[in-house]
């Protein structure tokens, strides 16, 4: 089982990277393609961890469709580089470091008595099947919500986006 | 077989780095970016522990969770072009008025 142990390290460096490369990036255009990269790893590991079904989703649906309207928007918006820099808040660049390594010192001490290492046998827990059944019985009135709130944000961006007077 | 802790150590440093980005950019949409990174990072805790104790509810939470942050993204980047008609700016040290 070495392999697996070599394919999560392989996936996991490139999602970090490409994380630390979208706060590295000035241009916010390459900061979403390397979200991208993030995503795509992701979406890997989770095939690993037997979700197949999250997985595709998350190639379609993040990938492909929100990472989309992100990027269609960085071009629509196209920001003139020249812009001064203002920043009002030197602190909180400060802050964020010590604020970091706390998190991670928290994940430590967490993370040090968890000892499982084994999937379970049990091979049906992330296909179409036993997610679609799921969805369609215990948790039917989540989904149906999530169809109102779908509505609702196509409303809301409409009236939000849309210049004055028209 | 990879142990869980790897999975939610993953899922952490990634969440942290999201965290990071929200402190240090001031591009509004760079910011955003960085919120749906964490959301991510939250997903993989999801989808492992999910994997790691056999129950589809984890994965079912990442669904709801995308749709969630399909909708967030719709609104967000709607107040964001309307912010930049307003403004002619994206950094949101500029879009201060409510600070008074």
């Amino acid at each position: 089982m070495q392999a697996e142990k070599a394919l999560f390290i392989v996936f996991a460096v490139i999602a970090v990277a490409s994380a630390l490369n979208i706060l590295l990036q000035r241009n916010p255009l390459y900061s979403a393609l390397s979200l991208i990269g993030t995503l795509l790893a992701l979406s890997a590991l989770y095939v690993m961890l037997r979700g197949q079904f999250i997985a595709a989703l998350q190639i379609v649906v993040y990938a492909g469709a929100i990472m989309v309207l992100f990027v269609f928007v960085i071009m629509l918006l196209n920001q003139p580089k020249d812009q001064p820099q203002i920043e009002k808040q030197k602190g909180l660049r400060y802050l964020a470091i010590p604020l970091a390594g706390l998190m991670i010192a928290e994940m430590f001490y967490v993370l040090r008595p968890i000892h499982l290492s084994t999937l379970p046998a049990d091979q049906s827990v992330g296909t179409t099947w036993s997610i679609g059944t799921a969805l369609f019985t215990d948790y039917l009135l989540p989904f149906e919500v999530t169809s109102v709130l779908i509505l609702m944000a196509v409303v809301g961006a409409m009236v939000l986006a849309r210049r004055e007077g028209d | 077989m990879v142990p869980l802790s790897w999975y939610l150590g993953l899922s952490a440093l990634l969440f942290t780095i999201g965290a990071v980005g929200v402190f240090i950019k001031r591009n509004a949409i760079t910011i955003f970016l960085c919120i749906e990174l964490m959301l991510n990072a939250v997903n993989l805790s999801f989808v492992s522990l999910s994997g790691f104790f056999g129950d589809v509810g984890g994965q079912l939470f990442v669904f709801i969770v995308m749709t969630v942050a399909a909708a967030e993204a719709a609104v967000g980047l709607a107040i964001i072009i309307s912010i930049f008609r307003n403004r002619e700016s994206l950094n949101v040290d500029e879009v201060d008025s409510l600070k008074l």
